[in-house]
């Protein structure tokens, strides 16, 4: 890994300290926890001495739960308690899953998140949420039913708590990696599960470009790089310019339901096939799979491979696969991972000659047939020189050193990409496109819209995302009503809907009446994330069986956070006081006195409004700060002191 | 509050600190844009309170949306006329010249024939020749603002340009549909 050096005294706000952050690779098959210590990104291991921890999670009817290696080993024993593979029902419809007859679960559908919005502003006009499809699926398990989000905050917490005992100390964040190709639905599902598991969400980075850092910074390397990740669920294709710290995506593509676990069923079905069997039942169904699994991971050594199990009814499975079958047998799975890297690449408006080199990461890369295509495809051998199972988490983990303020020696800058189009619903079912896919994010468009029927007071608003012309071949986000908009003549009314996608990929949708001068904003989140009243009550839930008072973490959260927020503001007053007049600094010191008399209160609440009321007072002095120091740039000093390194 | 020297409301090309002219120097634009938003990304600002975060969130998009709107060809003309108060009136403005109309005809139905017949062959063709045109009409354009200053031609030249920029976008969904 590259040597980074730890915090230099003066570069962070708190200097003295070093914060401890992590990054997370939250994996279908896989998860793992990793850190930059004493200036080097390392994988941080369970008591066991084992890095990956199987993204397995088993409930019992007790309420206990079990993650890891030994829920693994009860997967086929206890089949419909045991979920593996949850990456795979994130921010997922029950439509969305496909052949659920292969799966061994209870799903339960359920109805959208109620009202996921907030009203602000005021003056009689309201808005609400409706959606015509339902919401994240829901596994029946013996302790009762989970959603995907909770299930993947379990692992989290393992590897949350891995790292708290490893590091000795809270963490102050974590970066989450996700696929590149993960909609906004399912990076907000994962962002509630980080939540719900106790971490504070530095940044959600896409995997690809996770591995790019570490790859790049590993190795120096400059020019237009692709990624190639195949992950046990997923199939991310990012193209990335590097150069001189910038790590710029070009563009992002992939197929978010497509990974390793394919070829297991590849197996699976040709084990079927072969032995005359028809429906099995879950713990044949896991077995076999899991069987599956060891042989696919054995052909990448060996030219042939022999599979042995015994079925529920005695019956005896025995059969030799060669590589040669096994690669024809998922030949098209291959080829499929083809379409994106051709769509990357005409984004990207760049031909397989302008890459410089092909980084394969995801423990899937290490089958043959895909080095072979990925190589032919590209006419260059893939590089292979890092783990493809810990690129990733590497990765995150200098990526979260840096956003926790912990600066090295070489700083960089992180570009990435929104990967799919986001629109809106318009006349006839179709889709207008308000932000393109590849748009570099935090990225933002504005659409103006107006009312068609004289005296109409109402008007509703269907955002989508995805690259089909039909409302119903994309992603449903959300569907919100405007009400109390003027009474006025067909078309004077102006309605601004804006889009914001921020740093994590993340959308909200505000819109606005504009045409009167009365003003009112909704904020939108998708109706496939969670509200916030789910997310307390599965707090709550998981309270009951934690060891920890939920209560006391709150105040420790509250505490921590009024600390570094009067340190910062007392370190913004040290460096640019002088932008603020007599009166704004005096109201502004005696609110950073009120909450640092409310440091010792018990509860978290109160100290919550007092950090707000710091934050909000502190508004105009941010933005003139912001302002300063781009006036700096543009003086053209700092651009050439940056350009130096 | 005290004023200070900069602002959001300044035009793209003095924020990039570039001429403001059509024919830019991009890899200018390129290291003015990196330097800026290594100064402004919100990746910069995560230990700073939430109020400086949003800040940083808007600068960084803002940074984005000029850095997009100067980089590519058509917003570039389009923007950069507006400085000059003409509207390119892409949307409203129907009226083009009868053989440029039915050169458009026949290009549509070249990439439509292309899809139908999944003809990749035909498609790489298509695309190689609009790269061309495109390039020339770019090349007119610096010639009309630049040298000429006649900005009601170059309008019309903008014009025919989001023609082709069309073109372009129905010749992507044509690759995207025969890989499919």
């Amino acid at each position: 890994m590259a040597l980074l050096q730890i915090s230099e005294p003066g570069l962070s706000t708190a200097p003295h300290q070093h914060r401890l952050a992590v990054g997370i690779d939250l994996g279908t098959t896989n998860s793992l926890v990793a850190t930059v210590r004493n200036g080097i990104s390392v994988v941080l291991n369970d008591e066991n001495g084992r890095a990956m921890l199987p993204s397995v999670v088993r409930y019992a009817a007790d309420g206990s739960v079990v993650v890891g290696e030994t829920a693994q080993a009860m997967q086929s024993e206890d089949a419909a308690n045991t979920i593996v593979s949850v990456k795979r029902f994130m921010g997922r419809g029950l439509n969305d899953i496909g052949d659920i007859s292969r799966l061994p679960y209870r799903f339960v559908d359920t109805p959208p998140a109620a009202s996921p919005f907030a009203t602000s502003g005021g003056s009689g006009q309201s808005a609400s949420t409706s959606s015509g499809q339902g919401g994240m699926v829901q596994l029946r398990t013996v302790a009762g039913v989970k959603s995907p989000v909770e299930v993947s905050a379990e692992i989290l917490k393992v590897l949350r708590n891995r790292a708290e005992a490893a590091l000795g100390g809270e963490l102050v964040g974590a970066v989450i990696t996700v696929p590149a190709y993960f909609d906004d639905a399912q990076r907000q599902a994962t962002k509630d599960a980080a939540r719900l598991a106790g971490l504070n969400v530095l940044r959600l980075l896409n995997e690809p470009t996770a591995a790019a850092i570490a790859y790049g910074l590993d190795n120096a390397a400059e020019g237009v790089y692709a990624v190639y990740d195949l992950g046990g669920g997923t199939f991310d294709i990012s193209i990335l310019r590097l150069s001189r710290g910038v790590f710029e995506v070009l563009s992002a593509n992939g197929d978010s339901a497509l990974g390793g676990d394919d070829f297991d069923q590849r197996i699976h079905c040709w084990l079927l096939e072969k032995n005359h069997l028809s429906a099995l039942n879950p713990r044949d169904t896991r077995l076999l799979l899991t069987h599956a699994r060891t042989a696919k991971e054995q052909l990448t050594d060996h030219g042939e491979t022999r599979i042995t199990a015994v079925l529920s009814n005695g019956e005896l499975i025995d059969n030799a696969l060669t590589r040669t079958e096994f690669q024809s047998i998922s030949q098209n799975l291959v080829q499929h991972t083809l379409q994106p890297l051709r769509r990357a690449l005409r984004d990207a408006k760049l031909s397989v000659t302008d890459i410089k080199g092909v980084v394969m990461v995801g423990g899937a890369t290490r089958m043959p047939q895909v080095q072979n295509a990925v190589g032919e495809f590209f006419g260059q051998t893939p590089l292979t020189n890092l783990d493809p199972d810990k690129v990733v988490a590497l990765g995150a983990a200098i990526q979260a050193n840096l956003l926790a303020g912990n600066r090295s020696g070489n700083d960089w800058l992180l570009l990435d990409v929104i990967p799919l189009s986001l629109g809106i619903e318009t006349m006839g079912g179709l889709v207008e496109k308000i932000i393109p896919r590849n748009s570099t994010i935090p990225t933002a468009r504005a659409q103006e819209f107006t009312t068609f029927k004289d005296g109409q007071t109402a008007m509703s608003i269907h955002v989508l995302q995805g690259e089909r012309e039909l409302v119903s071949d994309c992603r449903s986000l959300a569907k919100f009503e405007l009400r109390g908009i003027p009474a006025m003549v067909a078309g004077a009314a102006r309605i601004r809907v804006t889009f914001q996608v921020d740093a994590d990929g993340l959308v909200n949708v505000s819109a606005r009446e504009m045409g009167s001068g009365i003003e009112a904003a909704i904020v939108v989140k998708p109706s496939y994330g969670l509200s916030d009243s789910e997310i307390t009550r599965m707090l709550q839930d998981s309270a009951q069986h934690a060891r920890d008072d939920m209560k006391a973490r709150a105040l420790r959260e509250q505490q921590t956070e009024a600390s570094q927020l009067l340190e910062a503001v007392k370190h913004a007053l040290e460096q640019d006081g002088d932008l603020l007049d007599q009166t704004e600094r005096a109201q502004i010191e005696a609110l950073m006195t009120a909450l640092h008399d409310t440091l010792q209160h018990t509860d978290h609440l109160v100290l919550k409004r007092a950090i707000g009321a710091l934050n909000d007072a502190t508004v105009s002095f941010a933005q003139a700060r912001m302002d300063k120091n781009m006036a700096h740039a543009l003086a053209g000093k700092n651009i050439s002191e940056l350009e130096a390194k | 509050m005290q004023p200070v020297s900069f602002n959001l409301q300044q035009n793209y090309f003095q924020l990039f600190n570039i001429a403001q002219v059509y024919q830019i120097d991009t890899a200018q634009l390129e290291r003015q844009y990196r330097a800026l938003q290594s100064l402004i990304h919100p990746d910069k600002h995560t230990h700073l309170p939430d109020a400086e975060q949003r800040v940083a969130m808007q600068h960084s998009t803002l940074v984005n949306e000029a850095y997009q709107t100067l980089l590519q060809p058509m917003l570039r003309a389009r923007y950069l006329l507006s400085l000059h108060g003409v509207d390119t009136q892409e949307e409203t403005n129907t009226i083009m010249p009868l053989d440029f109309l039915t050169a458009q005809m026949e290009w549509r139905e070249g990439v439509a024939e292309a899809r139908r017949t999944r003809d990749a062959a035909l498609l790489d063709e298509l695309e190689m020749r609009l790269h061309r045109e495109t390039r020339e009409l770019e090349s007119q354009l610096a010639v009309k603002i630049d040298t000429e200053k006649d900005y009601a031609a170059a309008a019309g030249l903008a014009r025919k340009l989001r023609f082709m920029e069309r073109l372009a976008e129905e010749i992507h969904a044509a690759y995207d549909a025969m890989d499919a």
